[in-house]
């Protein structure tokens, strides 16, 4: 149980820093932490104490079994955030160039 | 067997015109409009197929649950062909629009890998993989939106980016938490499984979904986003965005996980009733004040959002039905002024209502299409969004919900508020115009035409006739949860 209270702490801290941080690479690193404790909280509820890698072999008995497909899904949703990361940087040089800032406060030229 | 070429084709096409051009846009637009007529006769044809007869794809050939199912029943054909028809008029403008910004390939592949994320998310059975489409689509939409190089597209599409990941990563969880309760991802079965559990775990798990889904649908509390990324994008874009993305991600997503999935409750629906009378008041009130001309389409987009909304709310046979129409209707209009506007800004080179005036004669397509756009948006007879307004009204006072009636004729009139605004300043201002920089091409011209002419025909759809042939097959799937479950699980 205290895992899950951890990780869900980690959540918050992410959302946190995406919500009062100002500088644009600190919001990306704030989204990072978020999505790297979604990927935790997926791991967490495949997870079992003492529970060996699933795979069959001869001789040994299936018992306690770690489950496998949330595994699959956190490799496919780091790829994913790999890739939304890469675009937010990509964007944030891009802002760069044109505001010569990282400031959020500095770039609004979008009101409303 | 036409399922997964529907997501296979804009694919490869998306790669094709990466391999294949050189340095200009030609193979970029022929592979995207070849594509896009073809996916259009696919879906018809998908459509026609599937009249209570739902089609059921196992990738790879293994068995439910342990695949990835895609399902093409009626309402994923209805979904599919609006978002084609309004994608292939999006194109056929963008030919002319987009050559007058760059001159580059790279606009059509990712124009064609958000149509692969949107089908993707239309038609897959299996809750990851919609994510996972969810994904593709948002990555081309928010490179689409940075792609008039401007400084406040970038801006626009950062902030669009950042809420997106907070949606993503609120659904990620939810899907954890789903899967931890069902320990599977397939839609159907994921229904089977929830049926037997407390009622507390249904609402939690829609909870979550709620806030990932509503942001991307731009329902009011959630809607920071809406408004910078479609006023900022090119206006085929803005068109694409604002008139099927946030319907495919968003409203479609929730209709088939609420209705389809979770089963429609009581709570649900004074969610839906709460979020919509929010989005309807408010982002009303928000677009009187605009002076932006795509800015006030853009809220006007949250506040038609917020009409399908209170009809899922309603919830009722009628209600549902107008709900669809309304999707439609939005898809359709929404489409039209956003092309307007962007024909209006590439002429005179600015966004802001108080410096046009009078366009009728040198812009004659643009002033009369858009007429005919802000008369179905603001619910005039005989254009369609007066039918779909007027069906979600009377299912508000048939089910007793008055006051739910009393927000939509509210927001009626408040939309045709704000629009005379956009028609008194945008196309009949006292500044007559007499020169502009540039024309709109004849690709252009044609795609707002098309749409006028939409506007007049889909109004035919609540003719009895049609609607029993189009529109019944569609609402009968949302409403009978049973046989969603049905015909994927098998008997």
């Amino acid at each position: 149980m205290i895992l899950y209270i951890l990780c869900f702490i980690l959540l918050l801290i992410g959302l946190y820093g995406v919500i009062t941080k100002r500088d644009l690479i600190k919001i990306i690193l704030s989204l990072a932490i978020m999505e790297y404790a979604a990927n935790l909280f997926l791991i967490l509820f495949a997870y079992k104490k003492g529970g060996r890698y699933p795979i069959l072999e001869e001789g040994k008995e299936i018992v306690a079994m770690v489950d496998p497909l949330p595994q699959a899904l956190v490799l496919t949703s780091i790829v994913i955030e790999l890739g939304i990361t890469a675009m937010l940087v990509a964007l944030a040089v891009r802002l760069y160039q044109k505001y010569n800032t990282f400031d959020i406060t500095k770039i609004r030229r979008l009101a409303g | 067997m036409i399922i997964p070429y529907l997501i296979i084709m804009p694919l490869l096409a998306a790669f094709l015109i990466t391999l294949i051009s050189g340095k200009g846009d030609t193979w970029g637009v022929i592979f995207a409009i070849l594509t896009e007529i073809t996916m259009i006769l696919l879906s018809v044809i998908g459509f026609v197929l599937t009249r209570g007869n739902p089609l059921v794809y196992n990738t790879g050939g293994w068995k439910v649950p342990y695949t990835i199912v895609l399902v093409l029943d009626s309402l994923s054909g209805f979904m599919l062909i609006i978002v084609h028809v309004i994608a292939l008029f999006a194109l056929m403008y963008s030919v002319a629009y987009i050559r007058h910004l760059s001159k580059s390939w790279k606009y059509y592949a990712l124009f064609m890998l958000l149509i692969t994320g949107m089908d993707g998310v239309i038609l897959t059975g299996d809750l990851f993989n919609l994510f996972v489409f969810m994904e593709i689509a948002l990555f081309a939409a928010y490179a689409l939106v940075a792609y008039g190089n401007r400084p406040e597209e970038f801006e626009a599409s950062f902030k669009y980016a950042v809420m997106g990941s907070i949606s993503s990563t609120l659904i990620l969880v939810g899907i954890g938490i789903t899967y931890s309760v069902t320990s599977t991802l397939t839609l159907a079965n994921i229904s089977q499984v929830l049926a037997k559990q407390p009622p507390y775990v249904v609402n939690w798990i829609g909870a979550i979904f709620l806030v990932g889904f509503g942001l991307k649908a731009a329902a009011m509390p959630f809607h920071a986003w809406l408004p910078d990324a479609h006023s900022s994008a090119p206006a085929p874009i803005s068109s694409m965005l604002s008139g099927v993305l946030i319907k495919a991600l968003g409203i479609y997503v929730l209709i088939r996980l609420v209705f389809n999935v979770f089963g429609f409750n009581p709570l649900f629906s004074r969610v839906f009733l709460g979020l919509g009378t929010l989005s309807i008041i408010a982002a009303s009130l928000l677009a009187i004040s605009q002076w932006d001309m795509k800015r006030l389409l853009a809220y006007s987009s949250i506040s038609q959002i917020g009409f399908i909304l209170i009809a899922l709310g309603i919830g009722t046979r009628m209600a549902i039905f107008g709900a669809l129409f309304h999707v439609l209707n939005h898809a359709i209009f929404k489409g039209l002024l956003f092309l307007n506007a962007g024909s209006v800004e590439m002429c005179l080179g600015t966004r802001d209502l108080n410096k046009m005036g009078r366009l009728g004669k040198v812009l004659p397509v643009t002033t009369g299409t858009s007429m005919i756009g802000t008369l179905s948006v603001s619910g005039l007879p005989p254009f369609n969004g007066f039918f779909s307004k007027v069906i979600i009204i009377i299912a508000a006072i048939e089910a007793g919900f008055f006051s739910t009636a009393g927000v939509a004729v509210v927001g009626s009139i408040l939309t045709l508020g704000y629009f005379m605004k956009f028609q008194r300043y945008g196309f009949y201002g006292e500044k007559v115009i007499e020169k502009i920089a540039h024309k709109p091409g004849l690709g252009m011209r044609a795609a707002m035409i098309c749409l006028a002419i939409l506007c007049l025909v889909t109004s035919l759809l609540v003719i009895p006739q049609f609607r029993i042939m189009i529109m019944d097959p569609v609402v009968d799937v949302v409403i009978n949860q049973a046989n969603y479950i049905e015909m994927v699980m098998g008997r």
